[in-house]
């Protein structure tokens, strides 16, 4: 039993904490819709089989990919839709030349991308009507269905879900860390506010939230790696408390914060957005832990 | 990152199981803990059988009794000890404070001396910091430790000492040179609890039960070398007792909760439960599994340094939280007969209330991580 990540696993998520910070800075322009794709596809990180990895190493570069708020396609693509393609669609993915997504429920994810999976198991063009999310970067949209094609592969969903689960653990990292900046460089009544408990204690508690989310999604991932039969209800119970997680750290983030947390000039409600998205999209926390007691209590 | 037991690990988990099976009668699993722990003989048995095992002190050194085995190995056993419903040793306060305080600070005396009698559950030992005027601010502690010569005179009263009526040592901090800085003015000595001068009397909890005591203390003579680490640096010893108290028994914790949870899922299985008492049922299982896993993840970083980081104290709240709540949602499962005396859920939802309080308050634990984890500024 070796819970710890391997060397070679923490060098990957500082190299992918240092490259999105490169280029995805906090004080970026938040309209642009520049995702850098092909660069991704050169770091191989759209097709990370080819480099032996698995999805554990997927789900370190989701939660990087979270703590950065990436505007880009990646977890629609390589989180959601991958198991569906076919090899040489894998292969053109791999090489950032076809963007996918997911229909969930009716709503796909329509912007930014080429084709959607939906039916259970057929490709569609991504041709519809795009209708805007909470998260600007993800617009969604109704699918016109034509000219659909069937596709190779399968469904797995607690990759899917394990997939929001380490993004949302990296949105709430962030949450936090911006936090904790903030409590130490604010100055109210002659103190930084973080010397006041009611600030931060709701940091401290973020923080056993954070470190619990990645223990949970940590494990959904290994599970779903390898294969384990266990995978379905650990990544439920992963997702369910990540994406609550993410979502209260948001809150108690931009609390911290005061005014300019309720700015649209502050990037901390990029980060909630992406956390109310994750939370959203897909069986929502109070369904994925009926989902859990069902398997617990049958 | 592997989830999977080693072979090593698989071989020793499956002995182990057919151990339990071999040695716990089935009516002494499921047992309440609190008084039961001293009131009924088999557990004092069962803690001398499972140090004749090896069980006890499984990552102590071999030379004091222990198994010198890895970290993963205990988690095996806390995790096994849990799903047999097993009772914990009773040197709660031995194993997990005491213990590794001694084998971190300890004379090659002191080591020899004491470890193994804790493991083979022949000495009981307790825990004397707090004190009526010194809880949460442990560093403020009046108990006076004068050097006379060869022994320091003690004279002073804690409190709220856990297992004090049945102990024969205290770890104890007391005041040793009144005019030093604070931090600097503590001692911290091994007490012979049959010394002339100690006097115990148990403290009536609201769960009913006396589990814990005040101490009194009047011109005991305890020998200079009953005293860990040096004069004046009692608190940099008490340091380590408390990483210890909350990351050591963090897995301990974890492993009682594991059993709750058990039992949780056992009620609600025989009844037919609305959506909102399932969905409850399943977040305190969650609750469960990320603190297991956090453990676990913990588990490197102590293999390599053999001390806990005050990453402890996150999962010393969390539990402490968890077993509150999902005590409570016993209540609720078992409808109208929630609210009388079962002897196990009462019990458990009443103890529960001290589990944010023992071990450090969670205000305190809240400060710890704030300061220490996330470097904020003191409150204080
Ligand atoms: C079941 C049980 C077993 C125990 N066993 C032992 C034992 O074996 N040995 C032993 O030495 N002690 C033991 N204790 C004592 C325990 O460690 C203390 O009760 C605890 O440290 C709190 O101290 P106090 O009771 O003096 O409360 P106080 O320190 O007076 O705290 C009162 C309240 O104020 C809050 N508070 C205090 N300081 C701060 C601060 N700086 N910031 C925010 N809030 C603050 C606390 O969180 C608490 O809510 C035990 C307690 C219990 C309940």
């Amino acid at each position: 039993m070796d819970f710890a990540l391997s060397e070679e696993q923490l060098e990957l998520k500082q190299a992918a904490r240092d490259w999105l910070a490169d280029r995805f800075p906090l004080d970026r322009d938040w309209e642009s819709t520049e995702d850098r794709w092909a660069e991704l596809a050169e770091l191989g990180w759209l097709d990370v089989a080819e480099a032996g990895l698995g999805f554990v190493e997927e789900a370190l570069l989701l939660e990087e990919l979270g703590y950065a708020c990436y505007p880009g396609p990646y977890i629609a693509t390589v989180g959601f839709a991958l198991p569906w393609l076919s090899a040489e669609q894998r292969a053109r993915v791999g090489a950032g030349e076809e963007r996918w997504s997911v229909d969930v429920d009716g709503v796909p994810w329509l912007g930014s991308v080429d084709f959607v999976v939906s039916d259970g198991g057929t490709a569609y063009p991504a041709r519809g009507q795009e209708v805007a999310s909470v998260d600007p970067s993800r617009p969604m949209g109704r699918l016109e269905k034509a000219d659909g094609e069937p596709l190779a592969g399968n469904r797995n969903l607690p990759r899917a879900r394990t997939a929001s689960a380490a993004e949302a653990l990296g949105v709430a990292q962030r949450a936090l860390d911006l936090g904790i900046e903030h409590a130490k460089t604010r100055l109210q009544f002659g103190k930084p506010i973080g010397t006041y408990q009611a600030v931060s204690h709701p940091l401290a508690q973020t923080y056993t939230d954070v470190e619990l989310a990645r223990s949970l999604v940590y494990w959904a991932a290994w599970c779903v790696a390898e294969g384990d039969e266990r995978a379905p209800i650990a990544a439920a119970a992963a997702t369910a408390f990540a994406t609550e997680a993410a979502v209260a750290a948001c809150e108690r983030s931009i609390q911290a914060h005061g005014g300019i947390g309720f700015t649209w000039e502050h990037p901390l409600h990029r980060f909630y957005k992406r956390a109310l998205w994750l939370e959203g999209f897909g069986a929502r926390p109070a369904e994925l832990r009926l989902e859990v007691a069902n398997a617990l209590l049958e | 990152m592997d989830l999977r037991d080693t072979p090593a690990e698989a071989e020793f988990r499956e002995e182990l199981r057919a151990w339990i099976d071999a040695n716990l009668p089935a009516e002494k699993r499921g047992g309440r803990g609190g008084a039961q722990r001293f009131e009924d003989p088999f557990v004092r048995e069962w803690s001398r059988k499972l140090y004749e095992a090896g069980y006890a002190g499984l990552t102590w050194p071999k030379e004091y009794g222990g198994a010198g085995a890895p970290y993963s190995f205990q988690a095996i056993l806390y995790e096994e000890l849990a799903a047999a419903q097993a009772a914990a040793h009773v040197g709660v306060i031995g194993l997990g404070m005491a213990g590794p305080t001694i084998i971190a600070h300890g004379t090659e005396e002191q080591k020899a001396r004491y470890l193994r009698p804790i493991l083979a559950a022949d000495e009981i030992w307790c825990q004397g910091f707090s004190e009526p005027d010194a809880g949460s601010d442990l560093a403020a502690v009046r108990t006076r430790a004068e050097r006379r010569g060869d022994v320091y005179a003690v004279n002073g009263q804690k409190v709220w000492s856990s297992f004090a009526h049945i102990a024969d040592f205290c770890i104890l901090v007391a005041r040793s040179d009144p005019g030093a800085p604070r931090y600097r003015n503590l001692t911290y000595l091994i007490v012979d609890m049959h010394a002339s001068g100690v006097e115990v009397r148990p403290l009536r909890q609201l769960t009913g039960e006396a589990e814990f005591n005040e101490i009194f203390f009047s011109d005991v003579e305890v020998p200079v070398e009953n005293r860990l680490g040096d004069e004046g640096e009692g608190w940099q010893v008490a340091m380590t007792t408390l990483l210890h108290e909350r990351a050591t028994l963090g897995f301990a914790f974890t492993a009682t909760l594991d059993a709750t949870v058990g039992r949780l899922l056992e009620e609600a299985r025989e009844r037919e439960l609305g959506p909102r008492l399932r969905e409850a049922v399943a977040r305190e299982w969650i609750e469960l599994q990320a603190l297991r896993y956090t453990n676990y993840r913990a588990l490197g970083a102590y293999e390599r340094t053999g001390v806990p980081g005050p990453e402890g104290s996150a999962v010393k709240l969390r539990w402490s939280e968890a077993n509150q709540r999902l005590t409570k949602l016993a209540r609720e499962l078992l409808g109208p007969e929630g609210i009388l005396d079962d002897g196990w859920w009462n019990h458990q939802q009443l103890r529960s209330r001290g589990n944010t309080i023992e071990a450090g308050t969670s205000e305190v634990l809240r400060n710890i991580i704030a300061e220490r984890v996330l470097g904020l500024p003191r409150s204080r």
